[in-house]
């Protein structure tokens, strides 16, 4: 949905040649398609009108198909269906302002500092498998980089195949050190060496990669705590921020995704990525409906400058053109 | 955090059953719970909408206007048509003709392509049949690194993909390889892409031109959203898919995404992704996943296994029996043979819903069964009937007989007298049937 914020360095395909008809006429459906899905929300706006249960019954509808959950929405719409008892918000162009508003509203929390304060500060980085852990921490570090900081990368995803050489890959590209050790290592000795390593190299911030888990998983998430125990005693008050990575994709299991992370960690701040596909990305409003944490940065696509600081208002433009 | 699709249709229900029978109306109310409970599940917007229109005929007939448990009725029909939807019976890949077969797997980002296309070769391998892996991702880092790691887990051959290849030409030299060498199947892992990204859907497309699979698979992700119906409707435009596979079904996502899928592409779901290690990979149930989107874990099944196993006959000897307050140790042994015959513990207690997150990892102690029918197979019939008569001696006989100790036979002799307590109780309160209300949620 993001799509016009990234800055694109792909070139756009040409035009298709008009002997291509089959083909033509195939892509021409694909971008009917397309542009009806950029359009989303705002479809139900398109037309000036007055706001009756009709008009509700479709905004509901746009709603669910953001993905904004059931509770939200009428977190959402009671405070406006009041006002139009009222006698305003008759006109659905006033209406869809207030309910900008009303967006804005959930939305606007201050993320926490990025980096922490703290030297080094150690940032865990956690969420469910696929999610885009790895990609979104060699954005961070691409950023932090940029602004002049000392990074390092602490490998303790030690289960995935190849985890390790994804992040040592990012790592080679910007020239940001990786403490690593073999597959299979306790990854909270990992996280320890890092740490260590961070204090002794005067590392400003050290960003800890961890492995993809399910929620569900009791033992994953208790090997989270310890994970985070054992930072604690290689760096005083480690971790200083955990953030927790959620795709843009994902249905209402968002909710007891961030549920049960924040059991075993303290959530300081989200990541939403994937924003560059087709889903609104509804959930975004749901999280931070129910669990009040603000999002620091969203994720729009798979390159190193691909992330952006969240902007509720870009997002709410984006949600209702 | 959902309530149970069954106790909001009781309640529904209730409400009206003050006024006799059900008119349509309070059906369509039912309707609206259904409907919320799909929507809860991710299902798509439209196609719940679809879905529930076809529901709404059979639901207006007389099964359950006229029932005395409209709700247990409407669940079934629901239950039913979901199954329908998703199609009634497994497909299982299409290894038919020449050899080599290919298999081509698409999808999103990070859905889960990679480690799917190793359970395959892991799954095939095991059919006596020899894989090649393929990795044709030459964009995220270390993505061939990782196909090359899971094939040497396996133990099946990779292609030696190089980072500087173009994905078509490493489809045609790895097929080119797969006949020469003899391989059987050969599974192509492609990079995660958007299905918007024209470029990289071109790629895909000229991919499946130049080896033309058997089966294109898309896997996707048990958690996707709404947005699952446009993600597999452009890859089935392109690709043109046969079937699906659905990864990180383990976790608590009630996988609304498979009847999205399966509804705008009518391809049918082939395979479950349930875990990260190479084993977990199961062939698709329609039921068992009709049930989980209904929010309902797999208490359908659960129930017919508890059916199945327990014995009408003497269910109702045992009923009788505990209003007599005649229950032995004779009958708990019957019922722990029952327990066993309903199969792994650990996995009936998986299949409940709304068990708390941590139990559902916890190693159930299915030993303990086994311990406790060993001791009171130990005992003589006439023990089993009046265990009054248990003293030291007898105890001790006992525990050396069934390989327990004496502190095991009294710890059995002691959960039977809480077990007549409870009865007792039970037997005040209501009955039997509040006990398997209890027991099963329903
Ligand atoms: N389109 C898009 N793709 C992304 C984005 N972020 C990550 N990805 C892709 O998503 C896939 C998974 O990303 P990873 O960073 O490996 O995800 P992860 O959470 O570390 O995965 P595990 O460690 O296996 O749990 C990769 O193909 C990434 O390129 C994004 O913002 N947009
Ligand atoms: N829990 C669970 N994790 C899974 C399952 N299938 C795959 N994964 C995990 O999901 C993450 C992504 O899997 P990959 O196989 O790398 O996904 P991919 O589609 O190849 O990703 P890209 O190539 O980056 O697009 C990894 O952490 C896998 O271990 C599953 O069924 N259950
Ligand atoms: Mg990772
Ligand atoms: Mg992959």
């Amino acid at each position: 949905m993001f799509k016009w914020l990234r800055k694109k360095d792909k070139k756009e395909t040409a035009e298709v040649p008009e002997e291509k008809k089959l083909l033509g006429k195939f892509k021409e459906r694909l971008s009917r398609t397309r542009e009806k899905l950029k359009e989303g929300l705002g479809e139900v706006f398109v037309i000036e009108r007055n706001v009756d249960e009709k008009f509700f019954e479709e905004l509901e509808e746009a709603l669910i198909t953001a993905d904004i959950n059931i509770d939200t929405i009428k977190r959402l719409l009671t405070p406006l269906r009041i006002r139009v008892s009222q006698g305003e918000l008759l006109k659905t162009s006033e209406f869809k302002e207030a309910l900008k508003a009303e967006m804005l509203k959930i939305l606007s929390l201050e993320p926490p500092a990025f980096p922490p304060e703290a030297r080094p500060a150690a940032i865990f980085v956690v969420g469910v498998n696929g999610v885009g852990k790895t990609t979104s921490i060699a954005k961070l570090g691409y950023r932090l980089k940029k602004s002049g900081f000392s990074v390092l990368f602490i490998a303790a995803d030690t289960f995935r195949a190849a985890a390790i050489e994804q992040l040592e890959n990012w790592g080679k590209r910007m020239e940001i050190p990786v403490i690593k050790q073999k597959l299979g290592a306790d990854p909270a000795s990992v996280v320890f060496e890092g740490l260590k390593a961070a204090t002794s190299r005067q590392i400003d911030v050290a960003l800890i990669d961890t492995a993809g888990r399910l929620h569900t998983k009791y033992n994953l998430m208790e090997e989270l705590k310890k994970m985070a125990r054992v930072a604690g005693k290689a760096v005083e008050g480690a971790p200083h921020q955990n953030i927790l990575v959620i795709d843009a994709t994902t249905g209402q299991n968002a909710v007891s995704q961030v549920k049960w992370f924040k059991e075993a960690l303290p959530i300081h701040t989200l990541i939403v990525t994937k924003m560059d596909g087709t889903a609104k990305g509804g959930i975004v409003l749901t999280l931070t409906h129910l669990f009040k944490i603000p999002i620091s940065f969203i994720g729009l696509g798979e390159k190193l400058e691909d992330l952006e600081p969240f902007d509720p208002k870009a997002f709410v433009e984006a949600i209702i053109p | 955090m959902f309530e149970n699709l069954s106790d909001r249709l009781e309640s529904t229900f209730k409400k009206l059953r003050g006024r006799g029978k059900l008119t349509p109306s309070d059906v369509e109310k039912g309707l609206r719970e259904v409907r919320l409970a799909l929507l809860e599940a991710d299902v798509n917007f439209r196609v719940v909408k679809d879905f529930i229109n076809r529901v709404k005929e059979r639901a207006l007939g007389a099964e359950v206007l006229e029932s005395l448990t409209p709700a247990q009725q409407l669940i079934k029909i629901v239950h039913e048509e979901l199954i329908h939807t998703l199609g009634e019976t497994a497909v299982p890949l299409n290894l038919s003709g020449p050899k080599p077969i290919p298999i081509l797997l698409v999808g999103l980002q990070g859905s889960g392509k990679t480690t799917t296309a190793a359970k395959l070769a892991r799954f095939l391998k095991k059919k006596n049949l020899k894989p090649f892996l393929v990795p044709a991702d030459v964009y995220r880092p270390a993505a061939i690194d990782q196909l090359k790691t899971l094939a040497r887990q396996v133990g099946v051959a990779c292609f030696d993909t190089q980072p500087d290849q173009k994905p078509v030409d490493i489809v045609k030299h790895a097929m080119a390889e797969a006949k020469a060498k003899g391989y059987d199947v050969v599974i192509i892992d492609t990079a995660g892409r958007l299905h918007i990204d024209e470029e990289m859907m071109n790629e895909v497309e000229e991919i499946k031109k130049a080896v033309e699979p058997r089966d294109v698979l898309l896997v996707a992700d048990a958690m996707t959203g709404q947005d699952a119906v446009n993600i597999a409707k452009s890859f089935h435009e392109k690709v043109g898919l046969t079937g699906v596979v659905l990864t990180k079904v383990e976790g608590d996502a009630r996988g609304g995404a498979a009847l999205s899928i399966r509804a705008v592409t009518g391809c049918p779901i082939k395979f479950l992704g349930v875990g990260e290690k190479l084993d977990a990979l199961e062939v698709f149930h329609p039921d068992r996943m009709a049930s989980r989107i209904l929010g309902m874990g797999d208490v359908l099944s659960l129930i017919e296994k508890a059916q199945e196993a327990f014995d009408i006959k003497k269910a109702k000897e045992l009923e009788k029996k505990l209003k007599r307050d005649a229950f032995t140790l004779e009958d708990l042994r019957d019922q722990i043979r029952q327990m066993k015959r309903l199969g792994s513990l650990e996995s009936i207690i998986k299949l409940i819903p709304g068990i708390g997150n941590k139990l559902k990892d916890m190693p159930f102690d299915e030993k303990e069964l086994v311990r406790m029918e060993a001791i009171l197979n130990s005992m003589t019939p006439q023990e089993r009937r009046y265990p009054k008569i248990l003293n030291a001696s007898r105890k001790r006989r006992i525990a050396k007989g069934s390989g327990t100790t004496v502190q095991d036979v009294n710890r059995l002799l002691k959960s039977y007298e809480e077990m007549r307590k409870l009865f007792k109780q039970m037997r005040k309160k209501g009955g039997l049937q509040a006990l398997a209300r209890n027991l099963f949620g329903m």
